[in-house]
């Protein structure tokens, strides 16, 4: 019953989307039409549909209804609660309920409490959104039901993937997709102004939350994405340049990029044309990864679905959504008039180039992750990865750390390199000396000593901009650039001392035997047997000391799961403020020693704590925004209620 | 982007001067990524192929086939092990250091990751094991290299990587 109610649910949604596009085509075509004032009640109508939708999903799961397909083929009655939850994303079908749900959700927020723009635009852009939202319907009622039921009801549930059996995991698809479909909004929000002519700086106010919101989300997806990685698949590494891992980075750098142009646009009304193409590559990324993921096209633990049927289906969604904006875009472009000019060296320069650096780096990882699928065209299979990825995306990303350190110091318009002389000189020192310490000290490569040269450099500079400023009179959005450049600095850190430092140790040890990796020594005491509620284990018992201190215990386990089948490394860290022991634990030997693969990893936790930092200075960038445009919208009512009493009228109601 | 130069500049000309640094960053990182590409593309190869046009020594590849049947052996440091992979052609020798998965076993399928040595041992860096040990026929024998490769490519989807 509770599947049919979320069903049921579903289709209506899909029916007011469809009513929502047909009342949006005519407010667009003249204002004030009557079927216009449908639009926004059928936008939030549709977002509380979908959430009713989704909790029926939830609930499905949570009390394992196996007569439900979905579930009885991704679930299983002995699995810990949480895990039945996030089993109900964690599968195709579920996971574009997810992402459907959470564009109603977006749509009818816009709908409901948006009003700064002209009343046409906003028509313009929730009818964009209506029309995406109907393709993803389709898609989900037409060809990847959730609430399918299945008959004969079988006895017990086929499990869910031991890999995603993780709480990091289970919390991580919503958050992208969060981040993913969020920028859905500023595609809408993008093509909405550029169909009524409306690119102004007010439209860039009113979508920056949006994308600033979107880009937080994604940054902590990637983030958590990245640590679980790096501790469940246990092989030491944290961003292995996968399909799936790139399907999120692309988006987040389009998103960056937009980020930094919508600001441009907002402060100083320039970069119009080109902040509407990053609101459209922005969310065609997120579409582009989600086909490539759930097209099972590129193979991956994330690819659900191998379906050509919906893979096609996709395809077709995708060339329908980006070819039509670009090909708008290309009707458009050229009647939005030219934004307010400015010099080569000027905030906006600065922008200009940070922009330019981080598309070239989205192009250079688009094109790697597409290029075996164009291979495979001629027979030919390749797979692409960190040789390729590395050195070419450091050759945009050196010089764009570069621009990052100096252009918040640079003034908007017009500047002249007198007045930055000696910052920017400070900066290049310490960046230098760092660069021939390292040198002199350490045998590393150039990549990784540029890494810790610029990130110290970085880090400096991304303090700079309070230079000479009352610290207390600093709004929030700065301070948040400023967290969030430092943020970047610190992940840098992070990944040059790893790359540079890390010492690695495989051996086959038994009880009583100490091994040695960088300044660590680990003596394994035991391997026992263990048992979980769904899996056993073999569980070494090791103690680990760090520079002769004292010794602390650790469990890694190698977890075996029956349903479905599967192995899962569980690996033991200990962490300190300057990096990370990883304790694996392998295959028995032939012998009976037991194989243990250990990293002494210096710094690789700054990798995150970056990440974390560069999500905080967005979030305090986007809560002063908030803050300022209520203010703003606080200070116009009371100006207009001080008019309407001058002139001795009532105030007019709300607009 | 001198600064004496750009002052003089009409601003026209200063918006020429960012849209051809745009365009020019654009293109050459199409066609770095294009040439970076070419080179740095690790191609799959079977043992067939390797016999037929053996790849540079230390250039990434990767090295699709079965296991054969009793050709494991583990290293006395009981962390390296020796294996043959073969398609019913060649036979290719592999040696890999480090935790094997666990589906990896005799008779099975197998990628490998690394690059050849001079002397014609496969030296891997990663294994790849197929989840489902019973997708492969017994009998490799008939079996023609790119039936082999397509029968590997399809069974590696959902592997786990």
């Amino acid at each position: 019953m509770i599947a049919e109610i979320g069903l049921a649910a579903l289709w209506l949604a899909a029916a007011l989307a469809v009513l929502q596009l047909i009342g949006a085509f005519f407010g667009v075509r003249h204002d004030g039409n009557e079927l216009a004032a449908l639009v926004r009640p059928a936008a939030v109508l549709q977002g509380v549909l979908c959430a009713v939708s989704f909790l029926a999903l939830v609930y499905a799961f949570a009390v394992t209804d196996l007569s439900v397909k979905l579930v009885a083929t991704n679930s299983h009655s002995m699995k810990p609660l949480a895990f039945k939850l996030s089993g109900a994303w964690a599968n195709h079908e579920g996971s574009m309920l997810l992402w459907i749900t959470v564009m109603a959700f977006a749509g009818g927020l816009i709908a409901f409490i948006e009003r700064r723009l002209p009343e046409r635009t906003m028509m313009a852009t929730l009818g964009t959104q209506a029309f995406v939202g109907i393709g993803f319907y389709l898609f989900i009622l037409l060809s990847s039901n959730p609430f399918e039921r299945l008959f004969p009801v079988p006895p017990e549930g086929n499990g869910l993937n031991p890999l995603l059996q993780d709480m990091g995991v289970s919390f991580h698809p919503p958050t992208l997709y969060i981040g993913y479909v969020g920028l859905s909004v500023a595609f809408s929000f993008a093509l909405g102004a550029l169909l009524t002519r409306q690119v102004t700086p007010e439209f860039a106010r009113v979508m920056r939350p949006w994308v600033l919101g979107s880009w937080i989300f994604l940054t902590i997806g990637i983030t958590a994405g990245s640590y679980w990685a790096y501790y469940e698949l246990g092989w030491g590494g944290w961003w292995f340049w996968d399909p799936v891992e790139n399907a999120s980075l692309m988006p987040w750098l389009a998103a960056t990029a937009l980020l930094h142009s919508a600001s441009v646009l907002a402060a100083r009304d320039a970069l119009r044309t080109w902040t509407i193409m990053l609101g459209v590559v922005a969310f065609s990324m997120s579409m582009v990864g989600t086909f490539l993921v759930r097209s099972g096209i590129l193979t991956s633990v994330h690819a659900f679905a191998v379906d050509p049927e919906r893979g096609s289906f996709i395809l077709m969604l995708l060339a329908l959504y980006i070819g039509g904006a670009l090909v708008i875009f290309a009707l458009r472009a050229n009647t939005i008039a030219e934004g307010e000019r400015f010099s080569v060296l000027s905030r906006e320069g600065a922008l200009v180039v940070n922009n330019v650096a981080l598309t070239a780096i989205l192009g250079i990882v688009l094109l790697g992750t597409l290029y075996p699928l164009l291979t495979e065209a001629f027979d030919v299979r390749v797979s692409v990865g960190p040789p390729y990825f590395d050195p070419v995306s450091a050759i945009f990303f050196l010089p764009m750390l570069a621009i990052m350190a100096v252009g918040p110091l640079l003034r908007w318009r017009k500047d002249s390199f007198d007045r930055i002389k000696l910052p920017v000189l400070i900066i290049a020192l310490v960046t230098v000396a760092v660069f021939a310490l390292v040198l002199v000290l350490a045998d590393v490569s150039f990549l990784s000593l540029m890494g810790m040269a610029m990130s110290i450099g970085v880090a400096i500079a991304s303090f700079m901009p309070l230079r000479g400023r009352s610290i207390r009179r600093v709004p929030l959005a700065v301070w948040g650039m400023c967290v969030a450049h430092f943020g970047v600095a610190l992940a840098l850190f992070g990944v040059a001392a790893d790359t540079a430092f890390q010492k690695e140790r495989l051996v086959a040890a038994s009880p009583g035997d100490t091994v040695e990796v960088g300044p660590w020594e680990a003596r394994l005491a035991s391997i026992s047997p263990v048992a979980g509620p769904n899996w056993t284990a073999m569980q070494g018992d090791i103690f680990v000391s760090y520079k002769g201190g004292p010794p602390k215990e650790t469990f890694p386990q190698a977890r075996s799961f029956w349903a479905p089948q599967g192995e899962t490394s569980e690996v033991a860290l200990v962490t300190r403020w300057n990096g990370q022991l990883y304790v694996a634990l392998g295959n028995m030997a032939e012998d009976g020693r037991w194989q243990l693969r250990l990293w002494w990893k210096p710094f690789v936790t700054w990798i995150w704590y970056g990440g974390l930092l560069i999500a905080l200075g967005g979030a305090m960038a986007l809560v002063g925004r908030v803050i300022g445009d209520l203010r703003r919208r606080h200070a116009t009512t009371r100006g207009e209620e001080r008019r309407a009493d001058e002139d001795g009228l009532l105030p007019e109601p709300a607009e | 982007m001198s600064s004496t130069g750009s002052r003089e500049l009409k601003p026209k000309h200063q918006r020429l001067v960012l849209l051809v640094i745009a365009l020019v960053a654009l293109v050459g990182a199409g066609l770095l990524a294009a040439y970076a590409l070419r080179n740095q593309a690790s191609y799959f190869y079977v043992p067939a192929d390797i016999a037929a046009a053996p790849p540079q020594p230390g250039q990434a590849i990767r090295l699709g086939g079965m296991v054969e049947n009793g050709s494991i052996t583990t290293a006395a440091d009981g962390v390296t092990v020796e294996f043959v992979v073969q398609d019913g052609q060649a036979r290719v020798p592999v040696s890999y250091t480090g935790i094997v998965p666990a589906l990896f076993v005799e008779g099975s399928g197998v990628v490998a990751e690394g690059a050849m040595r001079a002397d014609g041992v496969f030296i891997a860096d990663n294994l790849l094991a197929k989840h489902d040990e019973n997708y492969m026929p017994r009998e490799l024998e008939g079996m023609n290299s790119a039936e082999l490769r397509e029968e590997l490519q399809e069974s590696m989807a959902g592997s786990s990587e």
